[in-house]
């Protein structure tokens, strides 16, 4: 690095498509995950024992054959937990780590058996012999329904207008209903920590977690110790998705409760198929609707209510359901509005977060009354999407009454509507369908908007630490964690570049509880828009003390000290970066600084359901033709045209693999993706022998994915990017409602398809059969 | 009796692994990772299913040295004598620079959180020895095995087919080495029998066919294991006691054709029988192409498919439509049977104690036969049959002269629908005649609902795949999807 040959720019700077910063290490399998890790001599292994029924009493826990089995070092019940026993990311004081008295859902944890292998706690979590008193189970939401409809958290009601009377004033009206599964994360990592205890109680955790912080939390709280004696510790993880957002606080929690007993560095593991059973998953909703809107399909108001299976605990189901009321409007102004949400307590396992946070369901329901509104006046639904966008200067209130200011939605939509051509093959689909008897052939168009920022108003802020060696190399630590979103590249593209220096002097380390405290989850899409104007604002500093460093040492204004590639330019002198920071140190610069950033300009009263929430917006569009056969329900996705918006990008490359990546998963949430529970509350699909992601072969044949790369983000975000975590998952949803257009010619189209989610084969199949039996009813 | 050897011995990379103490449900992946702390190879599910813990293995056979793709995680190490065991480790140079394959996935941004490519990383380094520059159809299929949750796919696919532009697959080391290699594994055949002993139980590996018949007749308790991709889960799902064992791997993987019959070995794996099926009965190819993935293919056995008697089996229903024999073997004494008779009832099957399936005898369908199976999943590739039907068709003078129809997932065996054959013998082969037949599926099967279909869904699409079936030989075109056009 010690160099002076003068580049036009550097190797890594933001918007350079760089490739992962472990992309090398994960390609040779040395890039380490927590269960890769060379473990501390003598560590121990746990394996926790679950419930096997949904809901009762426990009244008896015999445990003795499990403490005796071969290799066993001990059991821990609740009765063992130095602090206390409750684990609720919420407060609720709902979550306990060991269920004591009383089961609430199959797959919980009552017991955690400590081995000297892996094995054999396995083998002896088995032998427990739990007696229950069992009670009857909610299951699902009308379950809950039924049984009197018990809440884990207030609902929220967003309103505006005066529903009632629109709807009666409006020329027509439809209403409906409609289940819209839930998904497991199937993150290829699973769940896991390693702790190691040391001195004065203290106790270093690896856990596989996209909220060190909260992890520190709750360690501290069952250890009964404060906050600074525990660290908590993530390199990477092999996939989040929401799912290690909350989710991989027991995991922590247990091995730190078993190392302080035992006093030996302790490991967990789960198998992938416990993994599913006893962690949560994505929401499941039933939305019930009632739309009034005019003859030429514009909405005039809107009425529904989201009921949503939030299992056993509050968990993070409060922001989840306020988030689907937030999306509930999509891209399209509702003169008046009242949506409300339900978040059902239920006797399955605590939904959770999951990409989209609630956002996901919330605009599949509105893309089903939008999908319904088109059906019942026999149009194109993306003429009805069309005439009810937000406007720009007027018509531009959500329902939560944030004033939208950064609308894209026209030009995009009109891009990608002229790019995929999509009039004409419209056309030549409902031609193809008149002629083919079995196969039939659908297509959609569906924009999408998400709000970016926490609705929790204090995790709207993040940290970061910054230090420049005397060679010049250059350390980065921040609070956000990487999951595989590339984060970490990001963040030091944007110290690079701050510096003026090649991507590979910057060095991030694992995140750490120790270096940025109180730092927030890496979730809501907010990863780099908030760690990368921390991590901006640190290397600011150093390079605002370099500057006034060099104009005072060699007597230059501070405007002609200039950051060229790789070199700093004082005057008519020029130094490489690694002399400059040399000099720097032997002039006693400090050469370290803790960088902080807070989301200017963001509100919300939850209790009025209203406020400014969201920083802004990111906006996007998909395109999607599929073909299913009507004897099977079968489909192949044949064609998918995606433009989203990522402001300006920070990385393209990742911002690409964001896009991809999102929009395969929320399709495969949408179609082959079903979780089955069984009459007593058993999850039957906890494996990918039974639970289908999809896999190569289902990406669509054609897929074409592209950047609004004119596109800006009008608010002062890092490089003037947007998020691109979440958004691009709701892309899919143009998928499903292709096939239930294809499912829909079946009935002349003269029928809405009224599918539920997710569109299994068997869902198309039995959906064409009660469109064929209506329509000869009709 | 053969001589007797008390260790295993293969091939990790670049060295000899001699064990003479190995439990015999010991996996792979967990030799790999706890034993050699060789932690590149990953465990997403224990299962066979994620393909994760991707590894080569190369074995001697007929035609050489082949190396395969396989699942670690459900490999049993006692089934690895005389294999060479090629790990993600192996591919990289000790320089650090990385091997083409690895080159063009970082290159093409093919990872994101990286847990699941070390095994897409072998899994295309298996492709790219035997096929450098694989069609996307290739790339799919050498794929379907392992599943990635962040980046949609896309990238890899396009890393797979940029890899030759980063090396030739010919000064690959493994080509390089393969002679050499070749002979060591040669050097390791010594015809002995295997007999090793462990806390957890002692494993065989019989030194023929007919050591196996009389091993098989003195422990007729002993778990008999193929490929492992059944009794794999046996091991890390339910955690069974699987001892003793006797490991058949490599045993009776002739497939021969001989006067219309196609007769595959008991121990011939799915993608071993692929170049025969595709030659001799093209029908089969799409479904082929659907059993598990391409690691479970080059483990799992037509052999085992039909030995453990699931309702769910991808073989057992085409096999029946194509009236294949079984020969059962206890000792020297050999008897044939009908396929469709060896299925009893659930979990029950015509094997008497000390008995194996020897070989499976496959009369290839005349050329004037409709033949045809379907598979119905939820996902399309590399998922579990919910219905699959398969149907052979005898059509003469406009009439159905004969019909041998069979199902899978509609009883608790697979099972002919005998009601239906006799509704459509005699009639006319028309859609008017299959209509009629229809209600006749009530009467041959009831079935159940579960996670993979509702029974409602199981009896529509049975009937609907009859319905394809005649489109089909009837040269309708457009009745079902195909992912790639057919070449």
């Amino acid at each position: 690095m010690d160099t002076l040959v003068e580049r036009k720019s550097i190797v890594g700077g933001m918007s350079a498509p760089h490739r992962h910063d472990s992309g090398h290490k994960h390609v040779a399998g040395s890039a380490d995950y927590i269960d890769d890790m060379v473990e501390p001599a003598g560590t121990l292994h746990a394996y926790l024992g679950l419930s096997t029924i949904a809901h009762g009493d426990i009244v008896a826990m015999d445990l003795d054959a499990v403490r005796s089995a071969p290799d066993v070092v001990g059991v821990l019940t609740s009765d063992d937990i130095p602090g206390e026993g409750d684990i609720s990311p919420s407060h609720k004081d709902d979550e306990p780590v060991f269920a004591a008295h009383k089961v609430t859902f199959s797959g919980q944890p009552l017991f955690v058996v400590i081995g000297e292998t892996r094995d054999a706690a396995r083998r002896a979590a088995r032998l427990a012999k739990v007696t229950y008193r069992e009670l009857p189970p909610a299951l699902d939401v009308a379950a809950a329904r039924n049984a009197g409809g018990k809440l884990v958290t207030p609902g929220l009601t967003l309103e505006r207008g005066d529903v009632a009377s629109s709807l009666a004033d409006s020329p027509r009206r439809v209403s409906g209903s409609i289940t819209i599964g839930g998904q497991e994360h199937f993150y290829l990592e699973g769940q896991i920590a390693l702790a190691i205890p040391g001195e004065d109680h203290d106790m270093i955790v690896h856990s596989s977690a996209q909220h060190p912080d909260e992890v520190q939390r709750m360690v501290a709280r069952v250890l009964g110790v404060p906050a600074h004696a525990v660290t908590v510790m993530v390199r990477r993880m092999g996939g989040g998705f929401g799912g290690k957002e909350s989710q991989s606080n027991l995991f922590a929690c247990v091995v730190a409760i078993a190392a302080r007993t035992f006093k030996r560095a302790v490991k967990l593991r789960p198998d992938r198929d416990d993994d599913i059973k006893m962690t949560g998953k994505r929401h499941d909703f039933v939305v019930d609707y009632d739309v009034g809107f005019d003859e030429a399909g514009r909405i005039e108001a809107v009425d529904a209510v989201f009921a949503a299976r939030c299992g056993h605990s509050a968990d993070l189901s409060r922001g989840v359901t306020d988030r689907a009321l937030t999306h509930s409007d999509n891209a399209y102004f509702y003169p008046a509005v009242r949506v409300r949400s339900l978040p059902l307590r239920t006797n399955t396992v605590s939904n959770t977060a999951f990409r989209g946070y609630g956002g996901p369901q919330g605009m599949l329901a509105c893309e089903r009354w939008i999908e319904d509104i088109a059906y019942t006046l026999g149009k194109d639904p993306l003429e009805i999407r069309k005439a009810n966008f937000y406007g720009e200067t007027e018509r531009n209130v959500t329902p939560y009454h944030q004033t939208i200011s950064d609308n894209i939605l026209g030009r995009l939509v009109g891009e990608l509507e002229a790019s995929a051509d999509y009039a004409r093959r419209r056309a030549e689909i409902l031609a193809f369908n008149e002629k083919s008897p079995i196969l039939k052939r659908g297509i959609a168009l569906i924009p999408l908007k998400f709000g970016i920022s926490f609705t929790m108003l204090a995790l709207n802020q993040a940290g970061a630490l910054v230090h420049v060696y005397r060679d010049g190399s250059v350390y980065l630590n921040h609070g956000g964690t990487e999951m595989g979103q590339g984060l970490h590249t990001k963040i030091a593209q944007v110290v690079a570049d701050v510096f003026q220096i090649d991507l590979d002097h910057v060095k991030v380390s694992a995140t750490s509880t120790d270096k940025v405290p109180n730092a927030s989850s890496t979730a809501a899409s907010s990863g780099s828009d908030l760690n990368g104007m921390a991590a901006e604002n640190a290397a600011q500093q150093i390079r605002d003390r370099l500057i006034a460093f060099a104009a005072e040492k060699y007597g230059v204004a501070p405007g002609t000290v200039l950051f060229e590639p790789n070199a700093v330019v004082v005057g008519d002198k020029r130094f490489s970066w690694a002399q400059f920071a040399e000099q720097a140190y032997l002039g006693r610069v400090q050469l370290s600084a803790a960088g902080f950033y807070k989301t200017p300009g963001i509100s919300w009263n939850r209790d009025a359901g209203k406020g400014h929430p969201f920083l802004y917006f990111a906006y996007g569009a998909s395109c999607s033709e599929v073909t299913v056969d009507t004897l099977t329900g079968e489909y192949m996705v044949d064609r998918v045209d995606i433009l989203h918006d990522v402001g300006r990008s920070l990385n393209p490359a990742i911002d690409i693999g964001q896009i991809e990546g999102g929009f395969i998963q929320g399709m495969g949430w949408l179609t082959t993706e079903e979780l089955w529970w069984d009459a007593k509350g058993q999850l039957r699909t906890h494996a990918p022998s039974t639970y289908k992601i999809p896999v190569v072969s289902d990406v669509p044949k054609v897929f074409n994915v592209s950047l609004a790369e004119w596109s800006e983000n009008h608010a002062p975000t890092i490089g003037r990017s947007k998020a691109v975590g979440e958004p691009p998952f709701m892309l899919a949803l143009s998928v499903f409602e292709a096939l239930g257009m294809a499912a829909a010619s079946v009935a002349g189209y003269r029928i809405a398809p009224r599918m539920d989610a997710p569109a299994t084969p068997e869902r198309v199949l039995m959906t064409i059969e009660r469109l064929k039996r209506a329509d000869l009813g009709a | 009796m053969p001589p007797i050897r008390s260790h295993i011995r293969f091939y990790l990379n670049d060295r000899l692994v001699t064990l003479s103490e190995v439990a015999p449900d010991r996996t792979l992946l967990d030799f790999l990772r706890l034993d050699r702390v060789m932690r590149g190879t990953k465990e997403g599910c224990a299962e066979g299913d994620c393909g994760a813990c991707t590894v080569l293995v190369g074995r001697l056979d007929a035609s050489g040295l082949i190396y395969e793709s396989i699942n670690a995680c459900i490999r049993l190490v006692g089934s690895l004598d005389g294999c060479h065991v090629v790990t993600v480790e192996h591919l990289g140079r000790t320089d650090g620079t990385l091997h083409p394959v690895q080159q063009a996935m970082v290159d093409y941004h093919g990872s994101q959180c990286g847990f699941c490519t070390p095994g897409f990383v072998m899994s295309l380094y298996g492709l790219w020895l035997t096929n450098p520059e694989p069609s996307l159809p290739e790339i799919e299929k050498a794929l379907q095995g392992n599943l990635c949750r962040c980046t949609g796919y896309a990238p890899i696919v396009r890393a797979a087919g940029a890899i030759s532009n980063y090396g030739e697959a010919a000064a690959d080391a493994l080509e390089v080495e393969r002679k050499t290699m070749r002979d060591r594994l040669q050097a390791l055949r010594d015809g002995h029998r295997v007999t090793v002993s462990s806390p957890r139980g002692p494993f065989i590996i019989p030194a023929d066919v007919d050591d196996l018949a009389t091993i098989r007749q003195e422990m007729p308790d002993a778990t008999l294991i193929a490929g492992s991709t059944d009794v794999g889960l046996w091991v890390t799902k339910f955690m069974r006691d699987i001892a003793p064992v006797i490991f058949i791997q490599g045993l009776m993987d002739e497939i021969t054709v001989d006067d219309g019959v196609i007769r595959i070995g008991a121990g011939v794996s799915y993608s071993r029988s692929f170049a025969t099926i595709a030659e001799h009965i093209p029908q089969l190819v799409p479904l082929w192409d659907r059993i598990g993935g391409g690691q479970v293919r080059n483990m799992g056995t037509i052999g085992g498919n039909i030995a453990n008697g699931s309702p769910i089996g991808d073989t057992p229903p085409p096999l029946i439509a194509l009236g294949a024999e079984l020969t059962l073997r206890r000792g020297s004494t050999r008897r044939t049977i009908r396929l469709e008779d060896f299925f009893i009832a659930y979990g029950r099957q015509d094997l008497v104690k000390g008995e194996f399936i020897e070989s499976i005898a496959v009369p290839i369908p005349p050329p004037d036969v409709f033949f045809a199976a379907y598979k119905i999943s939820k996902r399309r590739d590399e998922d579990i049959t919910a219905v699959l039907g398969a149907f052979q068709v005898h059509v003469e003078g406009g009439i159905v002269r004969d019909a041998v129809i069979a199902y899978g997932g509609m009883a608790a065996t697979p099972k002919r629908a005998r009601a239906v054959e006799a509704a459509l013998i005699g009639a006319p082969w028309t859609i008017t005649a299959i209509e009629a037949a229809l209600p006749a599926f009530e009467e041959d099967f009831q079935p159940l609902s579960d996670w993979r279909a509702s029974a409602e869904y199981r009896m529509l699409v049975a009937k609907n795949l009859l319905s394809r079936f005649f489109l089909e030989m009837h040269g309708e075109p457009e009745v079902s999807i195909q992912r790639h056009e057919v070449a």
